[in-house]
Parts: structure tokens; sequence; C-alpha cells
């Protein structure tokens, strides 16, 4: 029962990468997917700064990249990959999916965490002098901040499941570890570690984030 | 000073067209509490968003002082609107921020220097009387109080305006009464120009020293509130009027009415300035007056009376008696038993 071929080493590797991949892909994700959602509420139409051409550009692509599984998306674009990385292999190569995929959906949930701030919020801003960047900064997101942290915690999550699949490209990670040896070798106490591992490591995300967004939101 | 002058605004929503205002003008001069009162749907909203520009006129002039809005860049549109504060139904605070951050706000997008913003903050708080609150939240206040904090934040840049989104709609009857009171306060102390729109006329009554009355996004009615009040003309002035001033017989009363032969009923509209009127008709002309109803309401500091009297007396005399009241510039008015 408690016999496995894998070593605690190969094990802490793993871990290591996948907290890379989600770590990293959330990072650069976050830098593309926040100003791209914020931008996405701003020129709708009715937006402060209005412009349908920006709006109906950006919005479709969004759409068409996030209807992609992340498994197709994965291998479909591994030209992309190795002109980005050189290579189409490894803990690297699952990245450049792995943000391309978590970019577009950072976008969308900022987006809809925002579109949830009172329209009188921005009126007052506006009534008060403010610019669209004053109005962005001072007014739209810190009154949509709480909504934002549980945006990025689904981000993370959904993140943190995508790797699982980078081991199709041999990224390595946890879930790469439960195919190839718990699925494929038969390994089933390395597949049971896994699965608790994973479920924990979910939990203690969502709490921290429900805990982060409960503070900012002051709801008490 | 505000002008509007033949102000209309279209909107064009899926090919069908709304007129919220058609060719509308107004002037609201220094120092006024200036209501504008109408039912929803009336196009009071558009109306205030003219002034700080927050919805454009699809035709003519905003002036502010003097200026045409239309001809500012963005740039010094939004310095004009620093020189108009608003405050709003449901106040539109930060949640996410402390009271003092709230009121700071005008001040931090004005980059002001932090030393300046706290001093003038916890000022602003002490007027509205709430400067213990500074390090509260929104959600900890109640209605009343985050109305408050509200105007202390438009009063932050040192407006010369006020514009009031019916900044008591939401709110009892007493906390309106004292949020009244603050803005009578500003307008004296810092002589601010404030301008109200709502559908409660009590408000109106209170505070304000000209109204308008809209209605289908035109102004039926404008004026002195006291000549508006006095002598409504337009069925929807009257409803309006009628809301705060009892000026009908009650029901029960007019049941009691001893019908006399020959006696004739009047209703006479007066003001505080008519004090003798009944006895001098009394001694001058030996009519019989019998009171059926009085009524005395205060607009801001003057009383608009009414009253249903009888009369009796020989014909002559009571044409005489009631001519005599006409030329005292009082209203009156024969009814039927």
């Amino acid at each position: 029962m408690f016999q496995t071929t894998v070593t605690v080493d190969q094990f802490l590797q793993a871990m290591v990468d996948t907290f890379y991949m989600v770590g990293f892909s959330l990072l650069v994700g976050s830098i593309i997917g926040i100003p791209l959602g914020i931008l996405l509420v701003i020129t709708r139409p009715g937006g402060i700064i209005e412009n349908s051409v920006f709006f109906k550009m950006v919005n479709p692509v969004i759409n068409m990249v996030r209807s992609l599984p992340f498994i197709i998306l994965l291998v479909a674009i591994i030209p992309f990959t190795r002109l980005i990385v050189q290579t189409s292999i490894g803990t690297a190569a699952a990245i450049v999916p792995l943000i391309i995929y978590v970019s577009p959906f950072i976008a969308r949930l900022v987006e809809n965490s925002i579109l949830e701030v009172d329209d009188g919020i921005i009126e007052a801003a506006e009534s008060m002098g403010a610019t669209p960047m004053q109005t962005i900064w001072y007014f739209l997101v810190p009154e949509a901040m709480g909504s934002l942290i549980l945006s990025l915690t689904t981000a993370t999550i959904s993140l943190l499941s995508a790797t699982a699949m980078a081991g199709a490209v041999g990224g390595g990670g946890i879930g790469d570890l439960a195919i190839s040896y718990g699925y494929e070798r038969f390994d089933s106490f390395i597949m049971l570690v896994t699965v608790v591992v994973l479920i924990i490591f979910v939990q203690v995300i969502q709490s921290v984030g429900n805990w982060l967004a409960a503070k900012v939101r002051r709801e008490n | 000073m505000i002008q509007l002058e033949h102000v209309s605004k279209t909107y064009k929503r899926n090919g069908t067209e709304t007129i919220a205002l058609n060719n509308v003008s107004l002037q609201i001069n220094k120092g006024d509490i200036f209501g504008v009162i109408g039912f929803s749907g009336a196009g009071k909203s558009t109306l205030i968003r003219m002034v700080n520009y927050l919805e454009k006129p699809t035709s003519g002039t905003v002036l502010i002082d003097g200026n045409d809005v239309s001809d500012y860049t963005m740039q010094e549109l939004r310095k004009t609107r620093k020189n108009i504060g608003m405050i709003f139904q449901h106040f539109n605070l930060l949640n996410s921020k402390t009271i003092f951050h709230n009121v700071a706000i005008p001040l931090i997008l004005a980059k002001t220097d932090k030393k300046v913003i706290k001093e003038r903050v916890m000022e602003l708080l002490q007027f509205v009387g709430l400067e213990e609150k500074a390090t509260n939240y929104p959600n900890e206040l109640s209605g009343g109080q985050k109305q408050r904090i509200g105007i202390a934040r438009a009063l932050a840049s040192n407006p010369s305006i006020l514009l009031c989104d019916e900044a008591t709609s939401a709110l009892d009857p007493q906390t309106t009464d004292s949020i009244l009171q603050l803005l009578q306060k500003i307008n004296q102390a810092y002589n601010i120009t404030i301008m109200i729109i709502t559908h409660e006329m009590s408000i109106i009554q209170k505070i304000c020293n000209r109204v308008a009355v809209m209605e289908k996004g035109e102004i039926i009615e404008e004026g002195n509130v006291l000549e508006v009040f006095g002598n409504p003309k337009h069925s929807s002035t009257k409803n309006f009027v009628r809301t705060v001033l009892q000026d009908e017989i009650p029901e029960n009363i007019r049941k009691k009415i001893n019908v006399i032969p020959g006696s004739r009923l009047f209703k006479i509209d007066f003001n505080d300035e008519s004090n003798e009127l009944i006895n001098d008709m009394i001694r001058n002309f030996g009519v019989t007056v019998n009171l059926i109803y009085a009524t005395m309401n205060e607009i801001k500091t003057n009383t608009i009376g009414h009253m249903v009297i009888q009369l009796i007396g020989a014909s002559a005399t009571v044409n005489q008696a009631v001519s005599f009241l006409s030329t005292k510039e009082i209203y009156v008015k024969e009814l039927a038993y």
C-alpha cells in the first residue's frame, strides 16, 4: 500500500515546479489581464473613455482564447511556444500557454468585478473633476478590491488545475506526477498523495483569498 | 451665477427618441437656494447634470459665471467641476475607505499637501458635526450621517455652487430637516449657491427662495417661492402646493356649514401683512363675518394664509366688502355651498 517508486526529492521537485508554473503565469497573467480588464470596462459603450474600436477588437479575441480547453491550447500553440522559449517541452514551455490561457480569463474576471461598482461612484468621481486615471485608481479599483481579490483567487485555482495538464508537454509538477506515475505505472499511493495535496492547495488558496477579500471589504 | 439658455436634451436609444429637456431657460443667481420640483421623469436629474456638464445638452447653452461651458477643454471642464460640489440621493461614498479618506478625496485628486488635507478635513467634519467619525467606515453610519459626509466631501474643494440631487429622498423627515438646516447654514456661512432637485414640496417650502416647477422636460412655472406658492397657475403646481398647504375646506367642516339664506361664502388667500383686514372690513361695512375655516403656513420666513368666511349682510354691502378686500391685493374667490 505505501510502496512507491517516486522519491521524496522527485515529489518536492514536482511541488516546486507547480509553484513556479502557477506563480509565474499568475504574475505575468495579472500584469496583462488586470489592465486589459480595466480597459474593457472603460472603453465599453457608455464607459468613461468610450472606444468602440478597441472594445470591439479585444472583446472577441478574449472570447476566442477563452473558448479553447487548456489541453488543446497547449498543443495548438506549440510553434509559438518554441518561438518564445526556444523549446516545446519542459516547465518553461508550459508557462507560455499557461499565460495565454490565464490572461484573458483574468481580464474577464477583472471586468466583471469592476462592473459591479455602482455607477454612482463613477458619477461622483466625474462630478469632482477626476481624470479617467484618477477615477480608475481612486474610485473603481478600491471599491472593487474585495471582488478583484476573489477573482484572482479563482484564477489561481484554475491555473493550478491547468498545470496538471502541463504534463502533456513534459512540464512537470504534481499533476504530471499523478499521470505518469500514479496512472500510467499503477502507483496508487502517489496518486492518493497528489490528490490530497491538490485538495489542500485549493483549500488554502481559497481561504487566503476569502480572508483577504473580507479584510478589504470590511465585512464584520 | 448659473444660466441655462434654450437647453434641450434628446436621448436616442434603439432608434426611438426621448426628449428629456425641451427648450429650458433658467437663471440661478449667486446666493440663491433654487429648488426644482417635479415628478419622476420630469427631467430634473438631466437638468441638474447640465450645470456640471455630466450631461451635455443636445442644443442650447450652459453658462457658469458668464462662461459657456461647451467652449471648455476637458481640462478646463474638470477645473470648473471642482468649483461645483454635488451631493446624491444614495450618497455615493467609497465604502472601502474611511470617513476621513472620503472627505479628503477631492483634495487628494487636487494633489493637496497632506498636512493641509488633514486640517481641512477635520474642519469640514467639525462643520457637519461628525469629527468623531473620522476613522469609521460609511457602513457604520446612518443615512443622515452619510449625507453629512457627502456634504463635507462636496465642500472640500471650496465650491461656489452646490448641486443637491434628491439629497434627502432616502432620509426620514427628521433627518431631512437636519440636512436642510445644514444646507441653509452652508448657504449663509459661505454664500454658496445651492440648486436642489426634489419631488417634495416641503423641501422647497422650508429652504428655497426660488423655485421652478418641471413637467415633461419643460419648466412650467418659475419664480419667487412665495409667488409660486401663493398663486399656482398650472395644475401640477397646484398639486404640489396642496401637498404642503391645506387650502381646501376639509370634508367634515364643509358638511357642518350652516347655510344661512342670503349669505355668501368666500375663500381668501392672504399674507402676514394683512392682520387687521377682517376687523377693518367689519368696521367699515357692517357685515357679519363667520369664520368657517382658516390655515396659516410658513414658507421660509413668510407666512401664507387661507381662510374661508361666510359674509352676511345686504347684497350691496357684501359686494362693497369684497371689493375692499380685493383692493388690498388679496386674492378673493367666491365659493358655492
